[in-house]
């Protein structure tokens, strides 16, 4: 695989289309770097340019893996700085931070300066309820605990006002719109909580429940940072996948001069040169050269295809063998992508209908929450024998004491811990449902070539084929980056000096003078031998020379390592499995067969894909979609669930749910394991939220709580989710043999 | 009871410095990379900000 990703994403894109100039003369860049691992690699590439003329300042961050760099542009430049950290083994990728400072960031921000809000508001009231609560047993005197009462508010009214505006914001809308969401008996409870409270102070009264109210908003916030960091985790690690794919597209210039331009600033007419090895970055037209296209990726087809003049090509797939000269289309021309993203919208309307677990108790919880706080201040009103302000001040505590903190905890709680697990296993989690959604999915589908395979040809029956000649072969296709010459390389094994002056010619094969007399490496065509006489298994190589016979090296894509294993243990688990791909049947069936997969179709176009997944859908079934290509980007999106390797096209990875990385297919079964595991603890979570408030709410209707007691309550009860939701990390630790 | 004059100020300021030392830390971007910071102490080649 590292000769593919190499030449997929080369080690790094022309810097200078990414480098901003600032106002003091300053140049800054931002870089990813896709292969730091420990925290001894940040001296290493800090090391590299620091000391380097010009350099103002380079620092690795190691959450983010990216790289920052300053400079003064007239000592040194941007390519001299990267090839310096290029030099010590690590690969680069330049993107515009401008472009990632969106939203999230700034909602993080903003959510902790709100917890740390209401954490301050919390702990000062606190330190004054305890004292009023204790003097309620001891001596204190009313005008003391009135000045207490008035300190409180004076510190939670504003810290609600702030910290709360999140949850507000949120419930007016629900409310706007018609509907009932968490954050609505959430605001419901901190409002009528501090009115009440203010109500109380201003008359003299003994109980007020702004500790309660601050509380409940720190933990409730908590919450929400937590969610807001699964998101945020798996998206920055998503779009450092995306923006290394992000290669600057070499834009040929009138007089001929190339320039790197960002691919979103490449426009339709405009003529791209693509090295051999390189990734097509855009759409368009051959204007000149001769290549072997890989558009694996694409079609899920897994031979490389052969491209003319007036050929037409497609973003995502990758030049083999000669250099191109391409002529960008215009958008929307291009069929293969205008079909796929039309599929993938109609697709991505069936995913929203899966409605969050979260939401799901909210929808029976607020209403009921609301019924029972009524039916208690009409219960005290008309039958209690109580004031409407004594009724009232009972109903508000049922409200408080139901108010979904340990809810509010129980699924974010859970999927930080789990995100995070996978994170460092390999698996990115786009999102927190994506993770319930898994922990439901009863088939799996797979495509072929990239997912089950690497995608990447290796020689079969090579102990057929004499060792001197598979030497010879090697010695002739060493200086080629074709796959399957340098599959056969890497049969051939090291030790194999490559022939010079071999001559290459695109779309055909090589030609190398060995003892005089010509040998040819190359397709039937190339050998002088018959287009097509029934061999059509796999792709092939041919070895001619004057005066011996034409030697054949057949070649398949292979299985990833572990797949046999993952497809097993998915079996086991009462997964039924399932293989679609765009590739030819055949190809398909042996793949099929090696995993022991009874269901398989080949030759499956993308709506051919999203109508077996429709079946699937209608016999009740929730699909896990693997895939990686570009056609398989719509069946992605259709899925109940969808995973792609991190190899894949970029709008395939944007349409999975979830990301896996490493050559192997295990994240996939580790995943499916956590988010299980997940998912009861979420159910766990929200049994032990009910229980509390089963137990809690007669009290409270009774009239019994207390501000003293409703802290307790609420404090105790989210303290259980919290720690029931790390068992997780407990759990994975003892299932793991 | 009029040790609470001095008593109850203190604690909202000690409070209050703790609450705006976070917001000041937030802000300037001590929390951006946790994980390589906790690393940083243990480099040895590692001569701190420039001299010049």
């Amino acid at each position: 695989m590292a000769e593919v990703s190499l030449a997929g994403a080369p080690a790094f894109a022309d810097p200078a289309a990414y480098v901003r100039a600032q106002g003091d003369g300053t140049a800054m860049l931002d870089l990813i770097v896709e292969n730091i691992h420990c925290p001894a690699c940040v001296p290493r590439i800090e090391g590299a340019v620091r000391d380097l003329p010009g350099v103002i300042e380079a620092r690795v961050n190691l959450t983010t893996r990216r790289l920052h760099l300053a400079w003064r542009p007239g000592t040194t430049d941007a390519l001299a700085l990267v090839k310096a950290v290029t030099a010590k083994g690590y690969r680069l990728a330049p993107y515009d931070p401008l472009e990632l400072a969106r939203g999230a960031d700034r909602e993080g921000r903003y959510l902790l300066r709100a917890l740390s809000v209401a954490g301050f508001a919390a702990a000062n009231v606190m330190l004054l309820s305890v004292s009023v609560w204790s003097g309620l047993a001891t001596d204190m005197g009313p005008a003391t605990r009135m000045l207490f009462h008035w300190i409180s508010a004076a510190i939670a009214l504003p810290a609600i006002a702030y910290a709360g505006q999140p949850f507000f914001a949120s419930a007016l809308e629900a409310l706007r719109a018609g509907r009932l969401n968490m954050e609505v008996p959430i605001s419901l409870a901190v409002l009528l909580a501090a009115a009440m409270s203010l109500a109380e102070t201003l008359r003299g009264g003994d109980y007020v429940y702004f500790d309660a109210a601050v509380m409940l908003l720190f933990f409730l916030l908590v919450g929400r940072y937590l969610d807001l960091r699964v998101r945020d985790k798996a998206r920055s690690a998503a779009e450092n996948l995306m923006l290394l794919r992000a290669v600057a597209a070499q834009v040929v210039a009138a007089d001929g001069s190339r320039r790197a331009l960002p691919i979103a600033e490449v426009e339709a007419g405009m003529r791209v040169f693509v090295a051999p090895g390189e990734c097509i970055p855009v759409d368009g037209r051959i204007l000149a050269g001769n290549s072997d296209i890989d558009t694996s990726l694409v079609t899920g087809e897994s031979l490389p295809r052969a491209a003319g003049l007036g050929g037409e090509v497609f973003a995502g797939t990758l030049n083999l063998g000669g250099a191109l000269e391409i002529e960008v289309g215009a958008a929307g021309e291009s069929t293969v992508l205008a079909d796929i993203v039309r599929l993938m919208e109609n697709a991505g309307q069936v995913r929203g209908a899966h409605v969050r677990l979260a939401e799901r108790a909210a929808r029976i919880y607020a209403p009921g929450v609301h019924m029972v706080a009524a039916a208690t201040f009409l219960g005290w009103f008309a039958f209690g024998g109580l004031g409407w302000q004594d009724s009232l001040l009972i109903a508000v505590s049922v409200l408080i004491i139901t108010c979904p903190c340990a809810l509010g905890l129980a699924v974010p709680a859970v999927q930080v811990a789990a995100v995070g697990r996978l994170l460092r296993r390999g698996v990115l989690v786009k999102s927190g449902d994506a993770l319930e959604r898994l922990a439901q999915a009863d088939t799996v589908v797979f495509d072929k070539t990239g997912t089950l395979t690497t995608g990447q040809p290796r020689l079969t029956g090579g102990e057929t084929i004499a060792e001197a000649d598979l030497r010879l072969a090697a010695s002739i296709a060493a200086s080629s980056r074709h796959p399957l010459a340098q599959a056969l390389c890497r049969a051939a094994g090291p030790g194999v000096a490559a022939l010079p002056e071999v001559r290459e010619e695109p779309g055909l094969g090589l030609a190398a003078t060995v003892a005089g007399a010509e040998m040819r490496l190359g397709n039937r065509a190339w050998c002088g031998l018959d287009a097509a006489d029934g061999e059509t298994g796999g792709s092939e190589l041919w070895l001619t020379g004057p005066g011996r016979a034409p030697l054949r090296f057949g070649f398949r894509d292979t299985l990833r390592p572990d797949a046999a294993a993952v497809v097993a243990w998915l079996k086991q688990r009462g997964l039924q499995v399932e293989i679609l791909s765009g590739d030819r049947a055949p190809a398909v069936r042996e793949v099929a067969r090696a995993l022991d997969i009874d269901r398989w179709s080949g030759e499956c176009r993308p709506a051919g894909k999203i109508a077996r997944l429709e079946a699937l859908k209608a016999q009740g079934r929730r699909v896990l979609m693997a895939g990686d290509g570009l056609n398989d980007a719509p069946a992605l999106a259709a899925a109940f669930v969808s995973v792609s390797p991190a190899q894949a096209a970029d709008i395939s990875r944007t349409a999975a749910d979830m990301v896996i990385q490493g050559e192997g297919l295990a994240p996939l079964s580790e995943a499916l394991r956590v988010a299980r595991v997940a998912r009861r603890l979420v159910l766990q979570n929200f049994g032990l939220a009910l229980a509390y408030n089963i137990l809690a709410v007669p009290f409270a209707a009774a009239g019994l709580v207390t501000p003293l007691i409703a802290a307790l309550a609420m404090s105790a009860s989210s303290l259980a989710v919290t720690l029931n939701a790390l068992r997780l990390n407990a759990i994975q630790r003892n299932a793991r043999p | 009871m009029t040790i609470l004059g001095v008593l109850i100020p203190a604690a909202l300021i000690l409070g209050g410095i703790g609450l705006w030392a976070f917001l000041w830390s937030l802000k300037s971007g001590q929390f951006d990379d946790l994980e390589g910071a906790a690393n940083r102490i243990l480099f040895d080649d590692d001569d701190g900000p420039e001299e010049s």
